[in-house]
């Protein structure tokens, strides 16, 4: 869905061409429209140009809803430097914190599952902090952790963590107990146990919150640099609409979209690629 | 008189709960001899799978005790195989390497040797030409059979079969039955084979050990009147449609009272 998204919004920012529309025949009609993504895009270009001719005719001023062509200018007058720059940061951000996550969040959901005392101790804390809106623990994180990529890095991190460490524990518990008697009467050891049972068996349950934190963890980078930074995308937009330039602000909300779509759906491919067992059935 | 494989004296298991005590299994006592084939038969809930999971060590019992070779069980052995209801085999893994799962997981290696005795169980129980595929390219009857060529990887002279064809239809059922008693006449083994299906029990075992409900307790045994080997002409065999008859009137009578 998310691979028809993006080659939607790819297709809309290129003029489409409405005149051929009017000479299909039903039948090639409805052959176009069995294709994939086919009735979304036709749907975002019909809204882009709506969009197009209602701020036009109706003389909307830019500030409060820019053209799609303005949007589009300012594209190409930010130039691709400074895009490179604000995006590459935005992604280091973003990425690290994902990694830290991961790190931290599939290891704490073995050691939780392997200890009950532990799992009853730590997964209160944990719900405690996933309470906490992360908006406003940023600018604490900020202050504490001082300038630099650390702080964004770590309320990226807290953004991400909670679905990763709860599917994880979820996946690990969700192996079928034949398999574990079967471990327990070779007597195997117990890293034997989730190494070679438990996580592969958890893989479609980290999986699925590793595309809800991948979307995340951009969120989270962007809260960080709304609250203090001098670069990324987030930083961008605020900075854009401070200065009343509606346009360029747009233009990096479509690119923090295009990036979250690209990530998640990078995300579907290293399972597809590394994990396709894990995929539902009938794919 | 040889060392029966299975010793189970005045066996009980009582479960603790929040919700109270349940007693699983009262005084069960019994002999299975080695290469005997003994069908456990009873109405559901009557602590059949409670019985497995002692012999395979999984369980410890709360009274009595369960001998394998004439020592008491105190933890799992490596000559005891488990064939579960469920195939479980692991969805990311070919049907070789489940079969020979259980080597990798318990040493962390799989020889040169055991990868050959996979392809030779997995030939025996009609899977040759397999070896490649994922389990979710099999069917039901198909991935069972991986499961039983997995619990005789190790070569174990007990199998414990808990339902291992309940989930089968019918017709795939009665197929993996004959082929059953075509493994064990070329493999013997002794087999504890828990199932609800009368006509099964009488077809392929030596013994039946018919139960009762909760606490469940041996209500009789019966020996299966019919020479090996057995093949599908024994399903027609009268004395084996009498002995289900009979076996079936003992649960229902059992169940009605």
């Amino acid at each position: 869905m998310s691979s028809q998204t993006i080659s939607a919004i790819s297709s809309s920012t290129v003029m489409p061409r409405e005149s051929e529309a009017s000479r299909t025949q039903p039948a090639l009609l409805k052959r176009v429209t069995a294709w994939p993504g086919v009735t979304t895009a036709i749907a975002l270009i019909g809204t882009v140009l709506l969009w197009e001719a209602a701020a036009r005719l109706l003389s909307i001023p830019t500030y409060l809803l820019p053209p799609p062509s303005a949007i589009l200018g300012s594209f190409s007058s930010i130039g691709f430097e400074r895009w490179a720059g604000h995006i590459g940061a935005t992604l280091r951000v973003a990425l690290f914190g994902y990694a830290l996550s991961i790190v931290i969040a599939i290891p704490l959901a073995v050691v939780m599952m392997r200890s009950p005392l532990l799992s009853r101790t730590l997964y209160p804390l944990l719900v405690v902090v996933q309470s906490t809106p992360v908006v406003a623990i940023a600018p604490i994180i900020i202050v504490v952790l001082g300038a630099g990529d650390a702080p964004r890095v770590v309320i990226t991190c807290l953004i991400t963590f909670f679905p990763l460490v709860v599917s994880t524990a979820t996946g690990l518990a969700a192996t079928p107990p034949e398999l574990i008697e079967l471990s327990r009467s070779l007597r195997a050891s117990g890293l034997r146990e989730i190494t070679q049972i438990r996580l592969p068996f958890a893989v479609p349950y980290i999986f699925s919150a590793l595309k809800i934190s991948i979307t995340l963890a951009v969120i989270g980078a962007v809260v960080a640099e709304f609250c203090a930074s001098e670069a990324g995308v987030g930083y961008f937009i605020q900075l854009s609409t401070s200065l009343f330039k509606l346009p360029q602000a747009w233009a990096g909300l479509f690119v923090l979209a295009a990036m979250s779509l690209l990530l998640f759906q990078i995300v579907v491919w290293a399972q597809k690629l590394l994990f396709p067992w894990s995929l539902p059935k009938n794919h | 008189m040889a060392m029966p494989a299975l010793r189970f004296d005045r066996l009980g298991q009582v479960f603790e709960t929040r919700s109270g005590r349940t007693e699983a299994l009262r005084d069960v006592s019994f002999d299975v001899a080695r290469h005997e084939f003994v069908s456990i038969l009873g109405p559901s809930g009557c602590g059949k799978s409670t019985l497995l999971r002692m012999i395979a060590g999984l369980l410890t019992p709360t009274s009595g005790s369960v001998e394998v070779f004439g020592l008491p069980v105190t933890a799992p052995r490596d000559d005891i195989g488990i064939v579960f209801q469920k195939p479980t085999l692991l969805p990311w893994a070919t049907v070789e390497d489940n079969v020979v799962f259980p080597a990798r997981h318990k040493t962390g290696r799989v020889t040169a040797e055991e990868r050959q005795r996979a392809g030779e169980l997995l030939d025996m129980v009609g899977l040759s030409g397999f070896e490649k595929r994922l389990p979710d390219e099999l069917s039901g009857g198909m991935q069972q059979r991986v499961g039983i060529a997995r619990a005789l990887l190790m070569d174990p002279d007990i199998l414990l079969m808990d339902e291992p064809f309940s989930a089968l239809d019918a017709l795939t059922r009665e197929v993996m039955g004959f082929d059953l008693l075509r493994i064990f006449s070329e493999r013997p083994k002794t087999v504890v084979f828990i199932t609800h299906s009368v006509s099964e029990a009488a077809l392929l075992s030596d013994r039946v050990l018919v139960m009762t409900g909760r606490p469940g307790s041996i209500l009789t045994e019966v020996n299966v009147p019919v020479t090996r080997p057995r093949g599908p002409e024994t399903a027609k065999d009268k004395a084996i449609h009498e002995l289900s008859d009979h076996l079936r009137d003992l649960l229902l009578n059992r169940h009605a009272a």
